[in-house]
Parts: C-alpha cells; structure tokens; sequence
C-alpha cells in the first residue's frame, strides 16, 4: 500500500491482497503442513544430507506450491562452495 | 416420489446458512414442491424465529429421536405455504443428542413423501456438522467474500469430498457489488478459482434480508428484493433449471464472464 492509498486518496487493491493471502495459506492448510512443521522439516533435511555433502545451510529453502492440480514440496538445496585443491 | 435432501453448510458461524435454509424452503414451496426444513444446530435453535414459527414449537427434533413423539408430530406447517414444514432443534440439548444415523433414519422416513428436505447445518466441523451431512444427496457450501470465511469453506469442501458427499455446489452470500468494483472486496470469480467448486447462487447484501427476518417472512417471499430473487434463483438451479447468473454490477460482461467459467468448469 502506497502513501496515497494510506490516507485514502488512491485506488485502494485490498481485494487482491485477501486474494493472494487465501491462496498461500490454503496451500499450507490442504497439505496439512504449517509453516513452522515446514521449518522443522527444513532442519531434518539439511542434517540428513550434510551426511553426504557439504551444504549451504543458510540458503536451504523449502517451499510449498501448486501447480495444476498437485501440491510440490519443493527444495531448493545450495551446496558449499567449492574449495580449490592445491 | 423420493425426496432430495440438500444440507447447507459453511463452517464459519454468521455467513448465513439459516436465512439461506429458510429462503431456500419458501423459494421451493412456493413452486409448488413439497420441503421439509430441518434445523440440525441442536442447542442454538434459530430457523424456527427465521421463519417466524417460534410460537408453534411443541416437540423438536431430539424428542423425535428419543421415541417421545412421532416425525409428524415435530413438523410445523408454515402459515403462508402449505406445503412447507419446520422441524425444530432441540434447544436445551447438545449434538451428541443426535447421531449420524439417526438424522439417515429419519430423512428416509420422510423421502418417499416430500420432494425436497433442506438440512440447516450448525458452524464448526464436529458432531452436528457429521450429523447435518449424513443423509445428504447435495451439500450447498455457503460462504461470503472475506479471507476467513472462504478459508472455512476450504475446509469445509475438503472434509465433504473425504466423505463422498462432494463435490458440492457454493452460494456466494452478502456480496457488495460496489466494493468488489473499487478492488476491495473478493469478487466470484476470485473465489471461484480459489476453491475450485461450482456456483449455485450469488446472493447480493441486501438490508431487505435483515427486514424480512426481523418479521419472521424470509425475504424470498418477496419478489421485489433483489437478495429473495437471488434466493428464487438457486431454487430454480435445484429444480434442474439453467437460469443466468444475476449481473450484480449493473454491466452486461459480467454475467458473460461467469457464464464462461461455469462451462470451462464443467468441460473440465
């Protein structure tokens, strides 16, 4: 919301924001997974796989979407940088 | 002659399933068709002041269920439409008064000689929720244009489909046509998308509804109010009827879009 809409003289768009709230928290509510049981997993998944390879556990992110009629849990899983052998 | 019986339902309490049992009773009954209203909100007894019959509550619902008295005795006939009836709720009990089973029981006595039976269900997504869609033949999820109660009614699709009762039809109720022009109020096909249902009926906000229920005469009684029409409207949906959708804007291209995406929606 910008100054204008604030103080009521420009075209406010609530609508679309009660749009794209409903349709981020359904997605967590049709799956059945909240966002901090996200959080959690997040943390699982980044101790099982550090078993394996080194990860950039800051910017692990995983993500709930919908395409079509499916829900994805996606993970999106940045792996340390390499370091250069002498 | 077998009855369908169709359970209005939301989840969210106040979007207005019994204004929309009542009008949906005198809308069929008035064509002629003969509706049995049921309350099922044991405990917080309201369709009978809806439909202006609270005077006349002898025997309820519970009693009928416990052998006090006979499913006839419970039913009171509407003082305007003959072929219109009430069962009331209990209202000193709670809904464990009442199983599934027995709500299946007593519809099926009821089937073979009415045509419809309208099922008032109560808020929530417990007991007397189970019990309101157990008999159902089509569950209408009722629902208004704001992020909670279309949140509910997600919900409330969702528990409906895991019990084989879907996929359900949805009347979008208290829409200010207004406010959904200026982008501050959910339009239906927003909320179409987002829930992925069929429409059966927009019902506009309407200060006539509030009228009519202060007088105990649901507004579907009354042709000249643009939310009785909306409510004549569904009836006639029910009954089979293909009837447009009302153009609540006033625009011709409003009427046209929805028209489009019930088709997509059915082809799809």
């Amino acid at each position: 919301m910008n100054f204008l809409e604030k103080v009521g003289l420009g075209k406010s768009r609530s609508a679309k924001d009660a749009k794209e709230r409903l349709q981020l928290v359904l997605i967590h509510d049709r799956a059945g997974l909240s966002p901090g049981r996200i959080e959690a997993l997040k943390d699982d998944l980044i101790d099982v796989i550090s078993k394996h390879v080194e990860i950039d556990r800051d910017l692990v992110e995983i993500t709930l979407t919908k395409d079509r009629d499916r829900q994805r849990l996606v993970a999106d899983i940045p792996l340390a940088p390499p370091r250069r052998r002498r | 002659m077998s009855a369908k019986i169709v359970t209005i339902t939301s989840g969210k309490g106040g979007v207005g399933k019994t204004t929309a049992t009542a009008n949906l009773g005198v809308a069929l009954a008035s064509t002629g068709a003969s509706v049995v209203c049921i309350d099922a909100d044991i405990g917080l007894r309201n369709l009978d002041v809806v439909m202006g019959l609270e005077n006349r509550i002898v025997y309820d619902f519970v009693d009928v269920v416990e052998g006090r008295c006979k499913l006839r005795q419970a039913m009171i006939r509407d003082k305007r439409l003959e072929q219109l009836y009430l069962i009331p709720a209990a209202q000193t009990r709670d809904k464990t008064a009442v199983s599934p089973q027995d709500m299946i029981r007593l519809t099926d006595e009821l089937r073979s000689e009415y045509d419809w039976i309208l099922i008032d269900s109560p808020a929530g997504i417990e007991r007397g929720f189970r019990n309101a869609i157990a008999p159902a033949d089509i569950v209408l999820i009722i629902t208004n244009p704001e992020v909670s109660a279309v949140r509910d009614a997600d919900r409330i699709i969702g528990l409906i489909e895991a019990e084989e009762k879907g996929p359900g039809k949805l009347i979008l109720n208290r829409v200010k046509p207004e406010m959904v022009r200026r982008g501050d109020m959910l339009g239906t096909e927003d909320i179409l998308e987002i829930l992925a249902i069929d429409l059966i009926g927009i019902v506009p906000e309407d200060e006539a509804v509030l009228v009519a229920t202060n007088h105990g005469v649901p507004v579907a009684s009354d042709t000249g109010s643009r939310a009785g029409r909306a409510f004549q409207n569904i009836a006639r949906r029910l009954n089979g009827e293909e009837v447009p959708f009302e153009s609540l804007d006033g625009r011709d291209g409003f009427f046209g879009r929805i028209t489009r995406m019930m088709k997509a929606g059915g082809e799809g």
